[in-house]
């Protein structure tokens, strides 16, 4: 054999890992690991704009991923850029400067759930509250469909919202009893909270201050429960003489 | 699937046609860069970095730009370049890493310490060269594109390249 031949006989086939690495840095597919979380083991999914989705790791993620995303997954490290700020992000309910990856809905979508990271935990907002805070009050009903169409639910806390008449309503991570079984868990007590909305309380203010509250805000919370009055409504507290809170914008 | 058929499919749908490139050029970039840097992971890092720019740069790619494409020379002047950068900076690492660990024993092909330490022995251009034109397979023309270099310095380059191998062969029997 002359050298020629000899060195065509040098390359063989491409070895295993390469092709998963392109399709990855590339973004052409997504990477997926586990973690655990206060409802138990998750499935988190990224790529390189971002973490992009969040599921229970029971489901079947993957059909579900590819049919939401079109992209396809592979079992990877996420990188290790911003690999270690997603347990803390799990935890704290919120992405804090974890990368997240919104492309799989609308720009208004995003605007709204990026305005649900900012509920504190242990607090909830309904419907109309994020509606507003996006300047699109009449858009109530659009925030509930944005919410079920969260792509990563705990990490962005769509189980601090709660429906326009203060009841805890549906959860797509498992089902509205996970989404109790979240606010228990972070302080929010959700059996007061559907108390409060068989009752039509929609907001609460303290007598002394004469400042109203969302019922989970922490200024109301802290304040003494002799002093605290139930309102339909913050136009009724309003007419009352009671001023919006500063810190939760009822 | 010919270059110029999975040029037009890059076109058409980057996402759906580009693993159709990795899996056309991809083995030959690998085993080329492994030629020249003599190391599994330095080589599979550099062909992970060079088609992930690749596709960054095809995105931004219009018409004009897709018909004038000759893609093997275009993919391997960036694998050259990243490779001049990646002796300078050999700490960096791949921005994802799979977990599968797959062992670098597959991918030894026989006789590989033996070549590694010829093609050691050439000077860069004469290795680039007889790499590019033996092991990947690529014209005199397509190499002088990547490189850089006229073609009678590559010609002249592959002959005293394959000459110097020929030497340390007899030499070794």
């Amino acid at each position: 054999m002359n050298i020629e031949q000899q060195l065509e006989g040098l390359a063989g086939p491409l070895p295993e890992g390469i092709t998963e690495g392109v399709a990855l840095g590339t973004g052409i597919a997504d990477g997926y690991d586990y973690y655990d979380s206060p409802v138990g083991e998750v499935v988190v999914t990224f790529n390189p704009n971002g973490v992009s989705s969040l599921g229970l790791a029971s489901d079947d993620f993957e059909g579900y991923f590819n049919h939401r995303h079109g992209r396809p997954l592979i079992r990877a490290e996420a990188p290790s850029a911003w690999s270690g700020r997603i347990p803390s992000a799990i935890e704290a309910g919120t992405p804090g400067t974890l990368p997240v990856d919104l492309r799989s809905v609308t720009d208004f979508q995003a605007r709204i759930l990026r305005i649900a990271t900012t509920i504190p935990k242990g607090e909830v907002r309904p419907y109309g509250w994020l509606a507003r805070e996006a300047a699109r009050p009449g858009a109530a009903r659009a925030v509930g469909s944005t919410m079920a169409r969260n792509p990563i639910p705990l990490i962005i806390p769509c189980h601090r919202v709660v429906r326009s008449d203060g009841t805890i309503g549906a959860y797509s991570l498992g089902g509205p009893h996970v989404k109790w079984e979240l606010l228990t868990h972070e302080g929010a007590d959700p059996v007061h909270l559907e108390d409060l909305a068989e009752h039509q309380v929609r907001v609460q203010g303290n007598k002394s201050t004469h400042i109203f509250c969302n019922p989970t805000c922490r200024a109301i919370r802290r304040s003494k429960p002799e002093n605290v009055v139930p309102f339909k409504s913050g136009s009724a507290a309003e007419a009352s003489g009671y001023r919006a809170c500063e810190l939760c914008r009822p | 699937m010919t270059m110029d058929e999975l040029t037009t499919a890059l076109a058409v749908d980057l996402d759906r046609a580009f693993p159709d490139l990795v899996k056309d050029l991809g083995p030959r970039l690998y085993w080329g860069l492994r030629r020249m840097c003599g190391d599994h992971q330095e080589a599979e890092d550099l062909t992970q970095e060079t088609f992930i720019r690749a596709y960054k740069a095809l995105g931004d790619f219009d018409r004009q730009r897709f018909d004038d494409l000759r893609l093997a020379p275009w993919v391997w002047t960036i694998a050259l370049n990243l490779g001049r950068n990646h002796i300078r900076d050999r700490s960096r690492r791949p921005l994802f890493v799979e977990i599968n660990d797959h062992g670098v024993e597959d991918a030894e092909l026989p006789d590989e310490r033996a070549w590694d330490s010829r093609f050691a022995a050439l000077n860069r251009n004469q290795r680039t060269a007889v790499v590019l034109r033996h092991v990947v397979g690529l014209g005199i023309g397509e190499i002088s594109e990547t490189t850089g270099r006229p073609e009678g310095t590559v010609k002249a380059d592959i002959h005293r390249g394959l000459d110097r191998l020929r030497e340390m062969m007899e030499h070794e029997a």
